[in-house]
């Protein structure tokens, strides 16, 4: 179950080589970034250029550490994650970024309510989503109206307090 | 001025009306969501910064504070009564504190916490109020060089130094400054890394990285457990008050606390998660009945939480004085200093003299607040505890989305005719990094910090090799700074050290007496 097992002849831990190649990966992106800039020549050794450089050098060197890591184990044991909740985590919030501008701010947010009760086990939707909506326009309204915070305003909030659906 | 009548004066400011209101609302709030299990002090402040924007300057930092100080306190109750601490400052207050309750002490556990915070909150804000302007003064002479190597040591202290590995820590600080490269650089008006996305050119907002690896990252990582036992709450039974033994043994490991975890947060040499080991550890060492230790020892819980709240208190002086976030939280509350065009530092306390001083002594008030609050009002903090999962993630993330709408919910992408927020996206994906940061065993904090003080650093990088006309050896000419880098080595070496002879000797500790 555990990659850092103590037994003498380990394979290499997969996911930390995967780590390592994504960082090594973001250190080129910079590295070719930076280099596309156009400086000064004034600004060359003290330009818009030296930091990225500096950081980008770092995060490959941390590369080469996460890979010797990897070879080692180094990296301490993992618990079986179970997949499913972050599905329905990461599908509720896709879901609120989708119907935030056409459905407006209650319902967007109801369906991330629901969604994230249930990845922990509260169910069924057709229950949580009401009542996640209704949670969700009490929030809007105490912040849109009370604190005058700019959210996007559907259908249902302006039902609500201005009567008219348009 | 001397100190004693710019803080009368501060004081007569914090106690105006609206600033009390301020820090009551700051107080409570911090004290909610800080007994909220999985929300520490950083997230809430990430959470209300967007709401303050309105609000006025000094009345909303004295709620940033109030919640600091409450979030410190609240996070103790979580550890008590469920052994799940709120953040993880109160790991070590778990270890003892649920043991007592678990005896049915856990009233006396939780008034010795709420009151060891008291003590340690007071010292230790007064400690600031007396240290900051000498910090200041000789900050006044600190070149961008010094600036420099001071940031540097903020960047060993808070990656590599304690935690289990230098490598995950450091790591997750390039992240950090990789993510402060974005946008346009403020002093050449080039675009870097923007990859032509018009939002990417403010650079990245410090409230979205911080909510989405704190609140989404938790919340994934959380509901991805397998194991999730079902936490149980204990119930305080018996008296809240302490005996006159609980007493006679509290006090000292109070102000002990006290005076590991001030130094801790204020030189800045880790946060208050450790200062509250370290105490836990010299607790022990001092007890005399150590093999109490491990089945609910009152000191356990006294000296650690004093320490933790120390701690608290002494990471604003790096902040206030030199503009230098040692934590998470600092560092999203210097994001709230600059939302509201101030910078902190030594030019701070010469230019918003009243402002700076009305926040030190509405910490005085907000601590006197606290006790209030967290004594006898202990019965409805405990309440909280018993919302089931569903409905406690369910309302974070709406409070998470709700907070990134409201600082920036332009909804500037679209696919297809759907236009979409891409702050939202970008909260999404930090809150995946977040989880993969957590499951790896990465700290979340210097990624938080690295984005905030990345910028900063640079500018004083390139101030520093301007004046040098790019010359890096100036970055080593003054004694401060050779001092700072000394400093910051035997940061890094030390506890290098320590770990090849024996892994750190407190984490195993951790590991055993848990059960």
């Amino acid at each position: 179950m555990t990659t850092g097992s103590s037994s003498p002849q380990r394979r290499p831990d997969g996911a930390a080589l995967v780590i390592a190649a994504i960082l090594a990966g973001i250190a080129l992106v910079i590295f070719w970034q930076t280099s596309q800039m156009r400086v000064p020549p004034v600004q060359q050794r003290m330009g818009p250029t030296v930091f990225p450089y500096v950081v980008a050098s770092g995060l490959l060197l941390l590369a080469g550490g996460t890979i010797i890591s990897a070879l080692r184990n180094g990296f301490p044991a993992r618990s079986k994650d179970d997949y499913r909740p972050i599905f329905w985590v990461v599908g509720g919030l896709v879901g609120q970024i989708l119907l935030l501008s056409t459905a407006g701010f209650s319902i967007a947010t109801g369906v991330l309510f629901a969604f994230t009760a249930k990845a922990f086990g509260r169910g069924p939707l057709w229950k949580t989503i009401p009542i996640g909506v209704v949670f969700a326009f009490i929030v809007w309204f105490i912040f849109a109206k009370g604190l005058q915070l700019s959210l996007p305003t559907g259908v249902l909030e302006r039902l609500l307090t201005t009567g008219s659906a348009f | 001025m001397s100190t004693f009548e710019l803080l009368a004066n501060g004081l007569v400011a914090a106690l105006q009306w609206q600033n009390l209101v301020y820090a009551l609302i700051g107080v409570t709030l911090g004290t909610a969501v800080g007994v909220l299990p999985g929300i520490g002090p950083a997230l809430t402040v990430a959470l209300l910064l967007p709401v303050t924007y309105k609000l006025d300057p000094a009345g909303s930092l004295i709620m940033f504070a109030g919640i600091y100080y409450g979030g410190m306190y609240g996070g103790s109750t979580t550890s008590i009564l469920l052994n799940t601490p709120g953040e993880s400052a109160s790991i070590v207050t778990a270890l003892e504190g649920n043991k007592m309750a678990r005896k049915g002490r856990g009233g006396p556990a939780l008034a010795t916490a709420a009151i060891g915070s008291f003590v340690a909150g007071l010292i230790a804000t007064l400690g600031l109020a007396f240290i900051a302007p000498f910090v200041v003064r000789f900050a006044l002479s600190f070149g961008p060089a010094d600036y420099f190597a001071l940031m540097v040591l903020a960047f060993v202290t808070v990656s590599a130094a304690f935690g289990d590995s230098a490598l995950r820590g450091l790591t997750a600080l390039f992240i950090g400054l990789g993510l402060g490269l974005i946008g346009i650089d403020l002093q050449s008006g080039q675009t870097r890394l923007a990859f032509g996305i018009m939002d990417l050119l403010d650079g990245i907002e410090v409230t979205t990285l911080a909510v989405a690896l704190f609140a989404i990252g938790e919340t994934l990582k959380t509901a991805s457990d397998r194991d999730q036992v079902a936490a149980q709450v204990m119930a305080v039974k018996g008296s809240v008050w302490m005996t006159i033994e609980d007493w006679k043994r509290s006090w000292a490991s109070w102000l002990r606390g006290t005076f590991i975890g001030f130094p801790i947060g204020a030189m800045p040499a880790g946060g208050a998660d450790v200062a509250s080991f370290l105490s836990y550890s010299a607790e022990k060492s001092f007890a005399k009945k150590p093999e109490e230790f491990g089945h609910g020892a009152i000191e356990g819980v006294a000296g650690p939480e004093a320490a933790n709240n120390a701690s608290a208190a002494g990471t604003l002086v790096p902040l206030l004085t030199l503009g230098l976030p040692t934590t998470a939280t600092a560092a999203i509350m210097l994001a709230g200093f600059q939302q509201f065009g101030l910078q902190p530092g030594p030019l701070l306390f010469a230019n918003n003299a009243n402002l700076v001083w009305a926040l030190i002594a509405s910490l005085l008030v907000a601590n006197f607040m606290l006790l209030v609050l967290n004594l006898p009002l202990i019965g409805l903090w405990v309440k909280l505890l018993t919302i089931p999962k569903p409905w406690l993630y369910g309302g974070i993330l709406v409070f998470a989305t709700l907070g990134t709408l409201g600082a920036n919910g332009a909804m500037s992408m679209g696919i297809g005719p759907v236009r979409i927020s891409f702050e939202l996206v970008l909260l999404l994906a930090f809150g995946v990094l977040g989880y993969v940061l957590r499951r790896f065993g990465y700290p979340i904090a210097p990624v938080v910090v690295g984005l905030i003080l990345g910028p900063m650093a640079e500018q004083q990088l390139r101030r520093a090799l301007a004046i040098s006309q790019g010359d890096p050896a100036i970055l080593f000419h003054s004694p401060i700074s050779l001092v700072l880098y000394a400093v910051a080595i035997v940061a890094v070496g030390l506890p290098f050290i320590l770990r090849m002879r024996g892994q750190g000797k407190l984490l195993g500790q951790l590991a055993t007496d848990e059960d």
